[in-house]
């Protein structure tokens, strides 16, 4: 229930005026300082995070744990990027917590683009079989991992690159199961589930 | 944090306290978007002060437009009137891509529905005077709008008094297109009208001035126009500085694509201390003289040196740099209380003159308007730029930076240890994606500032 409201609350009126106008004095403070923080991150993830590509990810409705992982492995370097590696390090790890939660707490918007329908059907298939027991929901779950399902094709292409190129880490089970794919489909296999995932 | 159920009773609480300043069906509306908002507040007496709050926003780019729509997203019972002499807007960012033949003009444009839609009052005029003692601005239009606080993005003006032989005039044939719009149609036109063999001159002003890596950006886009379609033309850029912004990374992507430092080199670059400070623009000979030397051209490209627009000068809030001071932390003027400056004209020390800043200075003036109307102390800003550079098909660098307000020294300070340049050293997959993550910004900070 409690849940639900503050969610409404946020929808209505942008997850800053709501919290600002309504809250009585300490609490304010803080949580309008968490929307002036989120909102530097629309210039390059869109409105709330909802990007309109073509390349940046839609960072809205993606779980609080991956956004806070993502922005620690970028801070420290883990996980490689352009910008965001320079960008995650301007911010203290509460920052990132709050900045966390706001994008948590929105809702993912699928971007708009055209994928190659040819591949589309294919690419469903391939992923049922080597993504979906981790990427539930056809790429759409986010329960701790990144949504698939809507991101641009670019960025999901960008993301498959650094993960074959070791550039960004992967769990030994994930790996298996990506090595069976190029084994399986080739790189053909990759470009078609990312399609797929493109055009939901 | 408690949210107590919606409470009619707290509606009419606050419908009582609209009502003197809007009409009824306005009421209905702000009532219906508000209801949510009006819960649990039974016991804040500042809700009744922030209606009837009056906003002006002058100037309808990047700072103004982001300005004027968060304070509306802020607290919808503020009343702002957002006036802008142009009913469209063009964007500068990208506009190097409509001049290097990448990107279509009308591709730039912009106008105010987004703002509109979000319940900003837009007025197409022109501002002539500010009366800071009557809270009023006057218009061409012959409007007299009175303000609670006023909100000044006039962008820049260029010191056409500075150079010998330019004037506003002289912009028609030797364009400066340094305000996206007919300007970069005409530099376009010249260019495609060029024959090959030619050379287009570009001259870089001096410090400070709007969107630093600019000229630079335009020189590399110019350049890859030229290469594919007029492969025997050079672009000269005679500098009014020594150094300039990315400069190693332009240097880099220069000799990469166009040949830069050999002799058959498609850019050159010509600092002040190779030609003597600039003196003076001849039009009808189709050259720049510096100190040195005489240049001729095809087509010349000159940017003047620049100040804040002309507003800022009426208004009493620009000093005698030509720009702004203002208090860092809620950009209200050093000089005048009650006008907030903001975007390229106010020195927002040290954050460039930059589309990004300006949205991310919009958004921390729209919190302390908000603030100060409803009789609070403004909060900590939050700062930030991201500023892509496309210097040739596939290859894009950035300069981002995180910024931090220091209270003790009224200054804008990127934190230390963040931030910072594309590295010297990237990949080609590196700066393709740069590309692709620079025309997101575009489109992503288009909508964040106009609500497109």
């Amino acid at each position: 229930m409690m849940k639900s409201i503050t969610m409404r609350y946020l929808l209505l009126s942008s997850g800053v005026i709501s919290l600002f106008l309504f809250s009585p004095g300490a609490v304010l403070a803080g949580e309008k300082n968490v929307s002036m923080l989120a909102s530097t991150c629309f210039g390059c993830h869109g409105i709330k995070g909802a990007t309109q590509g073509p390349a940046t990810p839609s960072i809205a409705g993606l779980t609080d744990e991956y956004l806070n992982l993502s922005m620690q492995d970028y801070k420290s370097d883990k996980r490689k990027s352009t910008v965001m590696n320079r960008i995650a390090k301007g911010y203290t790890d509460d920052e990132i917590k709050k900045i966390s939660k706001y994008f948590s707490s929105q809702t993912f918007v699928s971007v708009k683009q055209s994928a190659d329908t040819s591949l589309v059907a294919k690419g469903k298939e391939l992923q049922k079989q080597y993504c979906d027991s981790c990427h539930e929901k056809d790429g759409a779950l986010a329960d701790g991992i990144g949504v698939l399902a809507g991101q641009p094709i670019p960025y999901l292409k960008y993301t498959i690159d650094d993960f074959q190129s070791g550039d960004r880490e992967m769990e030994r089970r994930k790996k298996q199961k990506m090595d069976q794919l190029v084994k399986d489909a080739g790189v053909d296999g990759f470009n078609a589930i990312i399609q797929y995932y493109g055009s939901r | 944090m408690v949210l107590t159920p919606l409470s009619n009773t707290t509606v009419v609480v606050k419908g009582v306290s609209v009502m003197s300043n809007i009409n009824r069906r306005k009421f209905i509306q702000l009532a219906s978007g508000v209801m949510v908002a009006a819960g649990s507040m039974l016991s804040m007496p500042f809700l009744a002060h922030a209606s009837g709050k009056r906003v002006v926003v002058v100037g309808g780019g990047p700072g103004g437009a982001t300005a004027a729509r968060y304070i509306r997203l802020l607290d919808p019972s503020i009343d702002v009137t957002l006036i802008e002499a142009n009913a469209n807007y063009h964007t500068c960012f990208m506009s190097n891509e409509v001049l290097g033949g990448m990107r279509n003009f009308d591709s730039l444009m912009v106008t105010y529905d987004g703002l509109r839609k979000a319940g900003v009052k837009v007025v197409t005029d022109m501002v002539t005077a500010v009366d800071a003692d009557a809270h009023k601005v006057k218009t061409a239009g012959g409007m007299s709008i009175g303000y609670d606080r006023l909100i000044l993005s006039p962008g820049i003006d260029f010191r056409y008094e500075k150079i010998g032989g330019y004037t506003a005039e002289t912009a028609n044939t030797i364009p400066h297109a340094w305000k996206a719009g007919p300007q970069t149609v005409l530099l376009r036109k010249q260019l495609e009208a060029m024959e090959d063999g030619g050379t287009v001159m570009i001259v870089a002003p001096p410090n400070p001035f709007r969107c630093p890596p600019g000229p630079y950006e335009r020189a590399s886009l110019i350049a890859h126009y030229l290469k594919k379609h007029k492969p025997k033309s050079k672009v000269l850029i005679v500098d009014a500085k020594e150094k300039f912004s990315k400069q190693g990374l332009f240097t880099a992507a220069w000799k990469r694509f166009y040949g830069f430092g050999t002799d058959k080199s498609m850019i050159e670059w010509m600092p002040a201390s190779a030609v003597g400070g600039i003196v003076a623009v001849h039009a009808k000979e189709m050259m720049v003289e510096t100190e040195f030397e005489k240049f001729k051209a095809s087509v010349i490209n000159y940017i003047p040196p620049q100040k804040a627009g002309k507003v800022a000068f009426d208004a009493g809030v620009a000093d005698a740099s030509g720009w702004c001071p203002v208090n860092k932390k809620t950009f209200e003027s050093a000089q005048v209380s009650g006008i907030h400056v903001l975007g390229d004209a106010s020195i927002a020390t040290k954050m460039p003159k930059s589309g990004y800043s300006a949205n991310s200075q919009g958004k921390v003036v729209a919190a302390a308007v908000v603030e100060l109307l409803n009789g609070r102390d403004p909060s900590a800003p939050s700062f930030v730029n991201t500023c892509y550079s496309i210097a040739a098909e596939d290859h894009a660098f950035s300069v981002a930076a995180v910024y931090r307000y220091n209270d003790k020294e009224n200054l804008i300070a990127p934190v230390k240890g963040a931030g910072g340049l594309s590295p010297a050293d990237a990949s080609d997959d590196y700066r393709k994606r740069e590309v692709g993550y620079a025309h997101s910004w575009y489109n992503n900070i288009r909508a964040d500032i106009w609500g497109t």
